[in-house]
């Protein structure tokens, strides 16, 4: 077939560009320039990597409920405008929400990671909100008149039905997350960010880099992690990626 | 047993207060499925769902087996009624076992038990336990799935089911079938059944009994051959449709209209002697042959007898049309009009002819109904005396 043909010349031509770049970075000594900042690379990353994981998971173990709250009958009256609200928040830059919290919690890791959680908590909330509204009315329906009770039928039935989208939410939340951790080094909390803004700054590409290649790696990985959790959470039955 | 006691619901709507189902009483003998029929909007679905209290009676009671579930636990309540809806709601994200087992396990059965009940469950409905019990709804049919719906609502064996248009979201072919799988079903398990349904074809064909509803009001509840004889008034007339006489063929066996006199004639008979017995038995074209042992093997034609002289063992035509006595009267009357006959020979299942069903027959029996309730007087059925205690 020609498209499997040139997808293997394609293939072939990746790879001669590879070869090429691997010998340019080799003569020219680039490489060499990496390995030196190797142990700020590996520091900065487990730095990197916590604020991640700690905003991350405050932001998941709070979204959750709050959407499933908002979801309930009995919050139907203020659900709508907690949600306009949370949608409003979502436009505002992370940068500023960066800014905002740097103003009353000062400089450091703290407001690092109230900014990093503020900015992935919304995406969260609003897909758990969107999910559990989305589950078939009919299935509440029977679920209710077969005889289970409110917590039986949010936890058997509507969670694992919403479980999907909820995921969805996670993975736009935390590739967010990661894209943003560099900016908190602005406020003083470290992190990759440390590499690429002094990188620029000196006009210093290879130290840019030595930020940017790891973070965008850093984003790449994660995504890949959710969406394996995603695979192996989600029941067979409501998992489009397993029909 | 299900009664309902004066059960109401109004709902408040911006528009003001309506009267969805206004003081519905009846009650559903054990082990007979009722109907609940009408039009959109006329308070059946309503009336159905306030007994397991998805939607809350605003006044009323509703009693099962004699038990007023008002002071019931709404959950322990749900979970004593196998509850059945259009849209099947089976569970995606659960495989069909574990759809089926979701009340066994509510009610707190031990593993081996539910998972042996989930099986016989799938060899009811006729569904292969081994092939489907591990795949999940999205992977079934619409059929296939309202047969697990059924299967779900029947699982921890209530003694009481809701099904609300159970088969109104399956192709007419299927929903036929699945039908007679419910009713064949249900001679053995003899639930109490509450059904709701706009098609009164269904109704006719699944109902013990048939309560017609029109805006929040119950109008009529009767047996379905004395609502179709008797409708109460011009709406429940024309709900039914014009063509109700024809509808009540479906209800009436051969059995209950046949008579046992039949002119038969035998092979060795004479001619002479069959143009005796046609014109004896006011036959107007030809008489039954028949072997020793009572079963047909031909008709002798009455023009061949007046012109012709012999045996009617030479001069006879091919085998005639027969009815069997559990056949319903629709199949009867299609093969009258289809052979052009005034009567047909009804044998019974070893094939031996026992009788004749006439046209007279069948028309006389949906006329005098009909003139019994225009005379307002006592027939002795229990359909039209129940339906007179309704009107109390």
């Amino acid at each position: 077939m020609p498209t499997l043909n040139l997808s293997g010349a394609m293939r072939l031509l990746m790879l001669a560009a590879v070869f090429v770049a691997g010998v340019w970075s080799q003569s020219s000594g680039v490489i060499d320039d990496f390995i030196f900042y190797l142990p700020d690379i590996q520091f900065l990353a487990v730095q990197h990597i916590w604020l991640t994981v700690i905003s991350g998971s405050l932001a998941i173990v709070v979204a959750i409920p709050l959407g499933t709250l908002l979801s309930r009958p009995s919050m139907a009256k203020v659900a709508e405008s907690v949600m306009q609200v949370l949608n409003v928040g979502t436009t505002i830059p992370t940068l500023a929400v960066l800014a905002l919290s740097m103003s009353f919690l000062g400089i450091g890791t703290v407001p690092a990671v109230f900014g990093l959680f503020v900015a992935t908590l919304l995406p969260i909330t609003r897909n758990t909100y969107t999910g559990l509204k989305g589950v078939s009315p009919a299935l509440k329906e029977a679920a209710a008149g077969i005889g289970m009770s409110p917590t039986q039928r949010l936890l058997r039935v509507e969670l694992p039905n919403a479980l999907y989208v909820i995921f969805a939410g996670i993975r736009t939340a935390l590739a967010i997350n990661v894209g943003t951790v560099p900016l908190a080094f602005l406020i003083g909390a470290g992190g990759l960010g440390e590499l690429i803004f002094t990188g620029i700054d000196l006009y210093d590409p290879v130290m840019m880099l030595s930020g940017a290649i790891p973070t965008a790696m850093l984003a790449i990985v994660v995504d890949m992690l959710i969406a394996i959790t995603a695979f192996l959470v989600v029941p067979r039955g409501v998992n489009p990626s397993r029909t | 047993m299900i009664r309902l006691d004066n059960l109401t619901k109004v709902f408040d709507t911006p528009k003001g207060a309506v009267t969805a189902a206004d003081h519905i009483s009846m009650e559903v003998p054990s082990g007979e499925i009722c109907i609940l029929l009408g039009p959109s909007g006329c308070g059946k679905t309503t009336t159905l769902k306030m007994i397991n209290r998805i939607i809350r009676p605003t006044s009323g009671k509703v009693f099962i087996n004699g038990e007023d579930t008002t002071s019931l636990d709404t959950q322990d309540l749900r979970r004593s009624i196998g509850y059945v809806i259009q849209q099947i709601g089976l569970f995606p994200n659960m495989t069909i076992e574990e759809n089926i087992t979701v009340v066994p396990k509510l009610l707190g059965w031990d593993k081996a038990k539910y998972r042996e009940r989930a099986r016989e469950m799938m060899r009811m409905i006729a569904l292969e336990p081994d092939a489907f019990l591990k795949r999940y709804p999205s992977e079934l049919s619409g059929g296939q799935q309202q047969r697990i719906g059924v299967a779900r609502a029947l699982a921890a064996d209530p003694p009481v089911m809701l099904m609300d248009e159970p088969f109104g979201a399956i192709d007419p072919i299927n929903r036929a079938v699945i039908q007679d799988e419910f009713l064949k079903m249900q001679q053995d398990l003899k639930k109490t059944i509450m059904f709701v349904s706009h098609d009164i074809d269904e109704a006719i064909k699944m109902g013990d009994r048939i309560a017609i509803f029109r805006a929040g009001k119950l109008v009529q509840y009767s047996e379905p051959d004395e609502l179709l004889a008797a409708p109460k008034d011009d709406f429940v007339e024309s709900f039914l449709g014009e063509d109700r006489a024809l509808k009540r063929l479906n209800l009436v066996k051969v059995r209950d209209l046949a008579s046992e006199e039949i002119g038969l004639v035998r092979p060795d008979d004479t001619l002479d002697a069959a143009l005796t017995r046609i014109e004896e038995y006011g036959y107007q074209n030809s008489i039954v042959m028949v072997n020793d042992k009572r079963q047909p093997v031909g008709i002798v034609n009455a023009a061949v007898a007046r012109t012709t002289k012999g045996h009617c063992r030479d001069h006879f035509q091919s085998v005639p049309v027969v009815v069997s006595l559990d056949d319903d009267l629709r199949k009867v009357a299609s093969l009258m009009f289809a052979n052009d006959m005034t009567w047909v020979p009804c044998v019974d299942d070893d094939g031996r002819i026992v009788g004749q069903i006439t046209q007279r027959a069948i028309t006389h029996h949906l006329g005098s109904r009909y003139r019994t309730h225009s005379r307002d007087d006592t027939t002795l059925d229990a359909a039209a005396s129940l339906s007179s205690n309704d009107k109390e």
